[in-house]
């Protein structure tokens, strides 16, 4: 703090509060819903403390699901988990050894290779979703894992981010690896892939968030219902006709579900998630 | 940027780049020329006739009532998420700054929601804001507003631009303390000792030296405004009431895939793609100043 002044103490605190009440208040009340019976997540006002239902919600969704032939949350978090856990190790796998490609040799068309990886880089599924659909079917690829995890693949965001930590290995690393007589994929494996280990970590946490958090791809390409992720499962949970036919607090509780996995690992490898996004800067 | 030592291997580069360029090629290259090819057919819903219609299909949307009210609304929405992402993150970016006790736990609090997906950070507020149940419609109608976003355009509009700032404010949150933690400390003690206060230090130092900062941010939130907020509109309103939250990339799913218009859904297609790569140009160019100056 650069000088002392009680008054300005004051309004740090109440507008950090008010920020963390902001960002925090609806996932309590979300808390609190999911922890109450049908009749009481209904009455207006919703009452703001937890109920008794905690056990009761969590274990019927995580077992039977929501409606009559709904399919069960559990299966739900296994199907956002490996549509998570597979873009995530997918991206950092085919774009570190592209960025190796790139940075350390010259072939022809390396430019163009460069240029038609990178235009992707912030271009979303969302905007060529009708043809990429369309390739998907003609490949036999609806309704399964790889038609769903492959075109999120696609984006070059992980490959800048290497690629950026690459240029900064001294040269003297390299000259040396050669001195020495190591094959490139040597060099690749000895002294790159173990310099890279903390931005590694960082992408995993975003690309698993990025993962997880997917909508609108593997809400077209699934049609069978075994297969969908929490977060496209949560949405499908909520009536458009009318309120009544809504379970709010098995919903409720289903959200929470979905919050959990992608929260905590933002919290726990916070460190380098932090330091990974303000690299890649995406 | 290159590098003076190379490997001069011929083949094992292009094996390298192949997993990569064939993802692309195939998932992004032949999509886009399938979307540029047919934004110039005319296809009938069944997809029996086609003929070619050169560049009539975009004629026709900028001459569609619907297209160009729907290009006023992205507008408006991207505007409101990035203006009220921006400034609430940056508030709180601000004040974080200059907590020392407990930063951390102030820091976990505010990043946390960067985990929670965008269709579930609208199912969050949808029920907080749902006109019969909700408990913040509750309070606004004993405040007297007479609050439905189910049937007022503007208010469902006013709600989605909410739902997406607030999915977008930790993002922003963490750049902006970066931002404010790499200014030198002496620069702030300086202006205070010649009798600057607070406020005029914000304007006068803070606020210049976090342009790149804020410029870069808001590069990424108007591409985030456009395309990544699908998920809160079809959780919360579907393009509804009447189209009032129909943002650009809403419509060309709604006349795809439900509409079943499938030249002018590859048109819309088309001319969103330009304005990503536009600003792709335009961030990667930033990105690179930055990481060689």
């Amino acid at each position: 703090m650069v000088e002392k002044n009680r008054m300005l103490d004051v309004v740090t605190w109440a507008v950090l509060i008010a920020g963390i009440l902001l960002v925090g208040f609806p996932v309590y009340v979300t808390f609190v819903a999911s922890t109450l019976t049908a009749q009481e997540v209904l009455q207006v006002p919703m009452r703001l403390l937890p109920g008794a239902h905690l056990w009761a919600n969590y274990g019927t969704v995580l077992g039977h699901g929501v409606g009559e032939s709904a399919v069960p949350v559990g299966r739900m978090l296994f199907n956002s988990m490996v549509l998570a856990l597979g873009v995530a190790f997918g991206k950092i796998a085919t774009s570190i050894i592209s960025a190796f490609a790139i940075v350390y040799f010259r072939f022809p068309f390396r430019k163009t290779a460069f240029w038609m990886i990178f235009i992707t880089l912030m271009l979303p599924v969302e905007v060529r979703i009708m043809p990429t659909y369309k390739v998907i079917a003609d490949l036999g690829l609806i309704n399964t894992r790889s038609g769903m995890i492959l075109p999120i693949i696609a984006s070059a965001t992980a490959t800048f981010l290497f690629r950026q930590v690459f240029l900064t290995v001294p040269d003297e690393l390299t000259e040396a690896a050669r001195v020495d007589g190591a094959s490139p994929m040597q060099f690749f494996r000895d002294t790159l892939l173990p310099l890279s280990a903390t931005p590694m970590a960082a992408l995993f946490v975003i690309q698993f968030i990025y993962g997880w958090n997917q909508y609108l791809w593997p809400l077209l390409i699934t049609t069978d219902r075994t297969l969908t992720p929490i977060v496209v499962g949560v949405t499908q949970m909520i009536s458009r006709g009318g309120d009544a036919a809504t379970d709010w607090n098995l919903v409720m509780a289903t959200v929470m579900l979905a919050m959990i996995p992608p929260a905590l690992i933002v919290i726990l490898m916070q460190r380098w998630f932090v330091k990974g996004l303000i690299d890649t800067e995406k | 940027m290159e590098k003076r030592v190379v490997f001069n291997e011929r083949w094992l580069p292009i094996l390298l780049l192949m997993p990569q360029l064939l993802i692309t090629v195939v998932f992004f290259f032949v999509p886009a020329g399938e979307a540029l090819y047919q934004s110039l057919f005319r296809q009938d819903a069944f997809g029996l006739t086609v003929e070619f219609a050169g560049l009539e299909n975009f004629r026709a949307l900028f001459h569609d009532p619907t297209y160009l009210a729907s290009f006023r609304t992205t507008a408006l929405f991207s505007a409101g998420v990035t203006v009220l992402g921006l400034a609430i993150a940056l508030v709180l970016a601000w004040f974080a700054d200059r907590v020392i006790r407990a930063a951390t736990l102030v820091k976990t609090l505010i990043v946390w929601p960067y985990a929670i997906a965008p269709a579930i950070a609208g199912v969050l507020w949808m029920f907080l804001f749902n006109p019969s149940l909700g408990l913040l419609s509750h309070w606004l109608k004993a405040l007297g507003l007479d609050w439905n976003y189910l049937l007022n355009g503007t208010q469902a509009l006013a709600l989605v631009t909410f739902i997406a700032a607030w999915k977008q404010i930790s993002y922003n949150f963490l750049f902006f303390l970066a931002g404010l933690q790499s200014i030198p400390r002496a620069l702030l003690e300086a202006a205070a000792i010649d009798g600057a206060r607070s406020w005029k230090r914000f304007w006068t130092i803070v606020f210049p030296l976090l342009t790149p900062t804020t410029f870069f941010l808001l590069v990424i939130n108007l591409v985030y405004a456009f395309f990544d907020t699908f998920p809160i509109i079809d959780a919360v309103t579907q393009g509804g009431p009447a189209k009032s939250t129909e943002i650009l990339v809403y419509k060309v799913y709604n006349d795809g895939f439900r509409g079943l218009d499938i030249g002018g859904s590859a048109a819309q297609s088309v001319i969103l793609m330009a304005v990503v790569i536009v600003l792709t140009i335009f961030q990667f160019r930033h990105l690179e100043r930055r990481v060689s100056y």
